[in-house]
């Protein structure tokens, strides 16, 4: 079931992306930060932790789960540290992913040449 | 405004040219694909999860990492922008899009040398996903302290 779920919520949210994309003027960079704020905006009220509870994994692909994860990193530091908390723990859920993209990044770049 | 009238002309004539069939089409493949990472996605979580046992929310981080490494290696071998021409969204809005925009941007200026070619760079598409990202939680999270208190 959870991946039925998966699927549905996935390709919704690529739907949506690709209907934005196709009948709009906005660049697919439009649509990648739209999509992180309105995953950040989400997780204010705790919506994007029911999503996840719900549909595993495919709400944790999709880039508006980049934003759930920054805003639900900064609010578990700020409920220690209080208002200090926000800046400190901004990076604590995302860091494994920014780290692993530029180092997968740099090591690539190194090695490979552009194909075209 | 002559070049304008041509402009807004030209643009005219390409939307009534344009098959509405592509965007439907697109649409679909946008969402079959990606629903298919989201599949991928839950399928290495579950395996992570049983494979080194560890927990679901450890296992969806490795599952990430997974993801990145693999759209990082198939931007460096060169055949995911075919990819990406062909399923658009359904690769750009999951993770894969990310690393897929840093790869790229990396592997075309890698040539202009490793501080102002690759450094200068590399977030040159994904910046503005870690700028808005960061900006707007910044700012969702101050309101729910305010609101909420926490």
């Amino acid at each position: 079931m959870i991946y039925i779920n998966s699927f549905l919520f996935c390709g919704l949210i690529c739907l949506i992306g690709q209907l934005i994309l196709d009948n709009t003027k906005l660049s697919a960079g439009h649509i990648t930060s739209i999509f992180v704020v309105v995953g950040s905006f989400l997780d204010t009220f705790s919506i994007y932790d029911q999503i996840i509870n719900y549909v595993g994994a495919g709400a944790l692909v999709p880039i508006t789960s980049f934003g759930h994860s920054l805003i639900h990193g900064a609010l578990d530091k700020a409920s220690e540290m209080g208002i200090m908390g926000l800046l400190m723990g901004m990076f604590d859920l995302t860091a494994s992913g920014i780290t692993a993209a530029i180092v997968f990044t740099f090591i690539f770049s190194l090695f490979f040449k552009p194909q075209n | 405004m002559g070049d304008y009238m041509e402009k807004s002309r030209y643009k005219e004539l390409v939307n009534k040219h344009q098959p509405t069939e592509t965007r439907s089409q697109n649409a679909f493949v946008a969402f079959v694909t990606g629903g298919i990472v989201g599949v991928i996605g839950q399928l290495l979580t579950e395996f992570y999860a049983v494979f080194f046992d560890i927990s679901t929310k450890d296992a969806s981080t490795f599952m990430l990492v997974s993801l990145i490494f693999l759209a990082s290696l198939f931007t460096a071998l060169g055949f995911f922008d075919k990819w990406v021409t062909f399923c658009k969204c359904g690769l750009i809005i999951p993770i894969t899009g990310f690393a897929h925009s840093m790869t790229s941007a990396g592997i075309e200026y890698r040539k202009e040398g490793p501080i102002f070619g690759l450094g200068s760079n590399i977030f040159k598409l994904a910046g503005s996903v870690i700028l808005y990202g960061v900006v707007s939680a910044w700012f969702f999270g101050i309101l729910r302290l305010i609101i909420m208190g926490g």
